[in-house]
């Protein structure tokens, strides 16, 4: 039973994985991989050249900017996506009128495969004639270049992601909050305690187990973004856009010629970057005595 | 788990501080004397209209494709609702471009992937969940660390294993990719789901003389049903909605998933949006209505496959 899962498993995941590695210590690109021309078959002919390849990329620039726009992006779309989501599941979680109707209205955006919605944006940003901007002239304000400034450019992509990304937090949140006990807050307004105060001691710690999880999911999720940004603006303009990701695809399908050794040690990188973030998270719900 | 061991130190942090917060709360209660959980109008006002806004900016942009798709070529960026209905953009989709296509090689890589990665998540999940033998925690880990793995570091490799499979271009070498991103979460997750059926059900099948195998098929995976409904829909949900390998991996127009033709109406050298939008509501009408029915299982699966382990 256990033997051909190991196998499957090994197979799918390790053999690329420890390929990936490998190939980021070669100097293989386009032009020395083995391949087929006609019925020509040309064998590799790339060279094992150790950690060059990393110490290219840390030691370039672009590397790192990079990676600073990757923090900021994945910092900023997921306490964005955590705060909106909190903030609406909390509304949600009371008894109003047209409860259903906002919560399978605000769901909506997950519902829809994340490549439709980003074209949808794409659609809505269109500088010239997209309703956005049309919106805005009707109020007497200038055309914004959504996706041609690199600063608006930022501020697009991180909506469209927040967007799409509030559904499942607020979802998740909202479990998190019906599991909370309705005595407690009952029991906190006997005692006088006021919203706020009931917020922090009896939200808060009830929703901790669920949002450490969604946070480093999102967190994961969000700096592996690929379809907004790649469909959105392909990484531009320039390369304002463009994550650590969506770089690393385009060292290797989108540049010529392609470059597979350095792209897959900026894999290897993020892969290790993901890693240090995850352990340290968590190390860190440890210290506060989560079981995770 | 967690909520109960925290809970007690938080009431009792409550009715520390409860007296510094009673003038505060008191005031806003003897003004208009109501009930208890019964808002003020002004407040009721504007919870609904956060509520409101919040839903129209949900809302809006899968409303505005649809009413765009209904509306001509020319007026795809007009403001207006639609004002000369009509179906082109559809039947324009349907039958002058290779939308079916199109539709037909995302079907056969979806379900592949979809049955195949059941599966093989299934039973994964069930041997992490019931046998202990050496290595286990290591491949729960490597399960948990798939789930990071960047698209970049996979990319390439496969690329070239399928470049020297002959599998370029083959929906086989898109279920194979889809496979290795599906199944690690997915197995995560029907770990948990197993975890929740009795041994005692094992042990029953394997006194009437079942083989483990047996014992599986026959008597769990039935009771697993609603973790394996889950598991199929992540896995569909995900295939059906991949861009980057799907990009990658298939070119020609004839051998383009959904993801990539949809990329064909709207690039640098066209701007087909009519096309788009129509071709985009054919597109998420099935996946939204397959997602109505397992949202609300999806979260539970979701959660519950990272908080157990």
């Amino acid at each position: 039973m256990v033997a051909p899962v190991v196998l499957v498993i090994g197979v799918i995941i390790g053999y690329p994985l420890v390929r990936g590695v490998f190939l980021s210590l070669t100097d293989a690109n386009e032009a020395n991989v083995e391949r087929n021309i006609g019925v020509n078959h040309l064998p590799a002919t790339y060279k094992f050249t150790g950690l060059d390849n990393y110490r290219a990329v840390l030691s370039d620039s672009v590397f790192w900017d990079r990676l600073g726009w990757t923090v900021l992006w994945t910092v900023g779309c997921v306490s964005l996506t955590f705060l909106i989501g909190l903030a609406l599941a909390n509304m949600l979680n009371r008894t109003l009128r047209g409860r259903t109707f906002y919560r399978l209205a605000l769901i909506l955006p997950w519902a829809i495969p994340a490549f439709i919605s980003v074209f949808t944006w794409r659609m809505l940003y269109n500088e010239k004639s997209g309703i956005l901007n049309k919106l805005l002239a009707g109020g007497g304000i200038d055309a914004v270049p959504w996706l041609n400034d690199p600063t608006w450019a930022k501020l697009s992509v991180i909506a469209v992601n927040v967007w799409l990304g509030v559904p499942f937090m607020l979802v998740a949140l909202l479990g998190g909050l019906q599991s909370i006990p309705g005595e407690l807050y009952e029991a906190a307004e006997m005692d006088g305690a006021g919203p706020w105060q009931r917020f922090r001691n009896i939200t808060v710690p009830g929703l901790r187990a669920v949002s450490s999880t969604v946070i480093l999911l999102s967190t994961i999720w969000t700096f592996n973004m690929f379809p907004v940004i790649f469909l959105l603006t392909r990484g531009g303009p320039g390369d304002a856009t463009e994550i650590l990701v969506t770089y690393a695809y385009r060292l290797s399908f989108i540049d010529s010629p392609r470059n597979f050794s350095e792209s897959a040690a900026w894999g290897v990188l993020i892969l290790v970057l993901l890693s240090v973030v995850a352990v340290v998270y968590r190390r860190a719900l440890r210290k506060q005595g989560e079981v995770w | 788990m967690t909520p109960t061991s925290t809970n007690p130190t938080s009431t009792t942090r409550i009715t520390g501080t409860a007296e510094t917060s009673t003038t505060g709360t008191s005031t806003s209660r003897t003004s208009t004397p109501r009930k208890r959980n019964e808002r003020s109008r002004p407040a009721s006002l504007g919870l609904h209209a956060a509520l409101a806004v919040a839903a129209v900016v949900a809302v809006f942009p899968p409303l505005w494709l649809l009413v765009t798709s209904f509306k001509p070529k020319n007026d795809a960026f007009s403001t207006s609702i639609v004002t000369h209905f009509t179906l082109a953009n559809y039947t324009h989709v349907l039958a002058d471009t290779e939308f079916l296509t199109w539709f037909k090689n995302s079907v056969i890589v979806v379900g592949l992937t979809t049955v195949l990665g059941v599966f093989i998540a299934a039973t994964t999940g069930y041997a992490v969940s019931r046998f202990r033998f050496p290595g286990m925690r290591p491949l729960m880990w490597l399960l948990l660390i798939t789930q990071m793995f960047p698209v970049a570091v996979l990319i390439v490799p496969l690329y070239n294993l399928l470049a020297s499979l002959g599998l370029l271009n083959q929906p086989a070498g898109l279920v194979i990719t889809y496979l290795t991103i599906a199944v690690p979460f997915c197995a995560w997750m029907m770990k948990g789901y197993f975890d929740t059926i009795p041994v005692e059900i094992d042990e029953s099948g394997r006194v009437d003389g079942l083989n483990p195998f047996g014992t599986f098929w026959r008597l769990v995976l039935p009771l697993a049903r609603p973790g394996l409904a889950v598991t199929g829909f992540y896995t569909f949900v995900t295939a059906w909605a991949e861009v980057a390998y799907a990009s990658a991996f298939m070119t020609g127009e004839e051998n383009l998933t959904l993801a990539g033709g949809l990329q064909t109406f709207v690039n640098q050298y066209t701007n087909d949006w009519g096309s788009m939008t129509a071709a985009a509501v054919i597109i998420a009408v099935p996946a939204a209505l397959v997602f109505a029915f397992a949202q609300r299982h999806l979260v539970a699966g979701l959660t519950a496959g990272t908080t157990k382990g």
